[in-house]
């Protein structure tokens, strides 16, 4: 089953400290939604509340359509799984599973049955009889997903499932999740800190700061075209250019910067619109530096000196001095680049973002 | 130099031992005694004296109404004593630590101030003594011991467990039935054996609040009364028997539990 899903203005207040502020979002049912942000930014919060764990302080949510607001966790058409898993160790893995089914009044037979096809969903059957503390972190795992699974809810809230797990287990758990909802079909809302997990899995990214939305969209646009200067960090590597819009007109904007003046397309404004003498950040991604050779049309920052250069696998990560800025740029693995060699800073004129000042950060 | 001291370490802790277990000892020993005082010399081992006891239906009424009150009363205590963990571990109540304080209070008070306050509570209420008031008393003294060790085994870790539990739909009982409990078994049945063994051998409660049906060591200090006898070892080494099988019964499934789930 799944249910689509409505936040409208949730702000929640502890004390005088404001965890949610104004937060307003749609997910559609059978969506993979990722809430992506730093510690402390409230996104166990938004959860919270959309499990029914704690009530918003104002604001509504809906799921289905249907007012849950004011509504228990047992009531709701959703379930959790715990950052800590919260297995019950006293009982054996098809009894953890089957404990909401039994909530449910189910019989014993059909219960049992159907604990065993869903921990056979996650690739536990044969240790059903086993209790939680014989499981490794992974599988524990793959429990807590089974049991959250088990009472068929239209909604599942994950909050940093596989947070304990190691990089490996965790990226092979990302692709068994999204594997996994694919087939339930079930509304998932996940919360991570990770950026590469919540592009490996996410339909849609929710990025979160200081209690507010600052970016939502799929993990293209979010890291192509981030909508705030905090969401551009946070998605990776990025140098911020600051400039100043100089005038506007037919499509293209000038903006100077202290690498000289640009002229970019219009549509380089995620948010706001060009405005003549308004400050903004030149946004680019570290990797587009290479796309000189293009036939798109370019931009030229001028030349620039590699100041330090490491080898990272996929690139070179160099360090770029030009006039007094310093820049990163992610060269191709291929390329052999030396420090001191001089470089063209050239690069796509629709790679480059431009952001508002005081959007975000 | 260094033999010299672990010597002498080995000596001290020897004395020690002998200074605790030397009276059960010489107990123990007296009641197989072959004569009719159980005071040196030891006059030849013989097991009449335990056939005595055996035979004797008052003393063996007392010891089913001692594990009686003993079992009944601390299961209650335990039951009593877990309900009020759970409410102060996870609600904030109003002036929680001097209620939790109030709660443990009385382990500090003497068996003698509350066994004579229970009496004239029990004048005043009219309740007859018997059995049930020497329970009550019971639960009275345990009741602090047995919330203590549950509470203190309560940690933030099961809340999310609980919790868990709430989102799949169970209700505030089958919560504490189904997943609180089970997951604290291992400090209830410490308080339940623990108080278990401190009503087993209860005086001073079991004396002020009985009448007619008795516990044993109340039946033990009548027999005493008539002067020393064998046969009061031989009951003596029953009882501390008993104890300590309720210990090996603790130690088995209470810390072999904890140890293993951890
Ligand atoms: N019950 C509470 N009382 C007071 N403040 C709280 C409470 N719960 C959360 N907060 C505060 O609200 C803010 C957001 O908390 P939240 O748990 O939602 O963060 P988070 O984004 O999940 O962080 P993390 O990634 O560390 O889990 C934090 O600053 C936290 O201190
Ligand atoms: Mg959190």
């Amino acid at each position: 089953m799944t249910a689509d899903l409505s936040i409208r203005n949730a702000t929640k207040v502890f004390g005088a400290f404001r965890a949610l502020d104004d937060v307003s979002l749609d997910i559609a049912a059978g969506e993979f939604i990722v809430l992506l942000g730093p510690s402390g930014c409230g996104k166990t919060t938004l959860l919270s509340i959309l499990g029914g764990f704690i009530e918003p302080t104002s604001g509504m949510i809906s799921i289905g359509g249907r007012d849950m607001t004011h509504v228990s966790p047992a009531k709701r058409p959703t379930t959790t799984m715990f950052q800590d898993y919260a297995l019950f160790p006293h009982m054996c893995l098809r009894d953890n599973v089957g404990f909401g089914l039994r909530m449910r009044g189910m019989g014993k037979a059909e219960r049992f049955e159907k604990a065993f096809s869903y921990l056979d969903l996650v690739g536990l059957k044969a240790s059903s009889a086993k209790k939680p503390h014989e499981l490794s972190g992974g599988q524990r795992q793959r429990v807590a997903l089974a049991r959250a699974l088990a009472v068929d809810p239209d909604v599942l809230l994950l909050d940093e499932p596989l947070g304990a797990l190691d990089l490996k287990l965790r990226r092979q758990m990302q692709d068994e999740l999204k594997a996994i909802q694919k087939r339930v079909g079930t509304t998932f809302v996940h919360v991570t800190h990770d950026q590469e997990e919540a592009m490996a899995i996410a339909d849609r990214i929710v990025v979160m700061n200081k209690g507010r939305i600052e970016d939502v969209g799929t993990p293209a646009s979010i890291y192509m075209r981030p909508r705030s200067l905090f969401s551009a960090g946070f998605m990776g590597e990025a140098n911020f250019l600051p400039a100043r819009v100089l005038g506007a007109s037919g499509g293209e904007v000038e903006v100077e910067t202290a690498l000289g003046r640009v002229v970019l397309p219009a549509s380089a404004f995620t948010s706001g619109h060009p405005v003549a003498g308004r400050a903004v950040t030149l946004c680019i991604r570290p990797e587009h530096f290479r796309s000189a050779n293009a036939d798109a049309p370019t931009v030229s920052l001028g030349r620039g000196r590699i100041t330090g250069s490491a080898f990272f696998g996929t690139h070179h990560r160099c360090h770029v001095s030009a006039d007094g800025t310093t820049l990163t740029a992610h060269l191709p693995q291929t390329d052999s680049p030396e420090v001191g060699a001089e470089l063209d800073l050239r690069l796509k004129a629709d790679s480059i973002v431009v952001l508002e000042d005081g959007a975000g950060v | 130099m260094r033999h010299l001291s672990t010597a002498l370490a080995a000596l001290y802790a020897g004395l020690i031992y002998l200074f605790i277990f030397l009276p059960v000892v010489v107990l123990v020993l007296f009641s197989f005694q072959d004569g009719s005082l159980p005071v040196p010399p030891l006059n030849g081992l013989t097991l009449r004296w335990y056939e005595a006891i055996f035979a004797d239906g008052k003393l063996m009424a007392a010891l089913g109404n001692s594990l009686l009150v003993a079992v009944i009363s601390s299961a209650v205590a335990c039951v009593l004593g877990f309900l009020a963990a759970y409410a102060f571990a996870r609600y904030t109540l109003p002036a929680s630590g001097l209620l939790r304080g109030l709660i443990v209070a009385p382990m500090t008070v003497s068996t003698l101030i509350i066994g004579l306050g229970l009496l004239s509570m029990l004048n005043i209420s009219g309740l007859r003594l018997s059995l049930v008031t020497v329970g009550i008393g019971h639960v009275v003294i345990n009741l602090p011991l047995c919330f203590a060790i549950i509470y203190a085994s309560m940690g933030g870790h099961q809340v999310n467990i609980e919790r868990a539990a709430r989102d799949l739909g169970a209700k505030d009982w089958q919560v504490m039935l189904l997943v609180t409990a089970p997951m604290l078994l291992p400090s209830i049945l410490a308080a339940f054996f623990l108080s278990v063994t401190f009503s087993w051998d209860e005086f001073i409660v079991a004396f002020l609040l009985s009448r007619f049906d008795v516990t044993l060591p109340v039946e033990i200090w009548s027999m005493l009364r008539s002067g020393l006898d064998p046969k009061t070892n031989a009951i003596g080494s029953i009882v501390f028997l008993i104890s300590v099988a309720f210990l090996v019964v603790m130690e088995f499934t209470v810390f072999r539990k904890t140890g293993k789930s951890s």
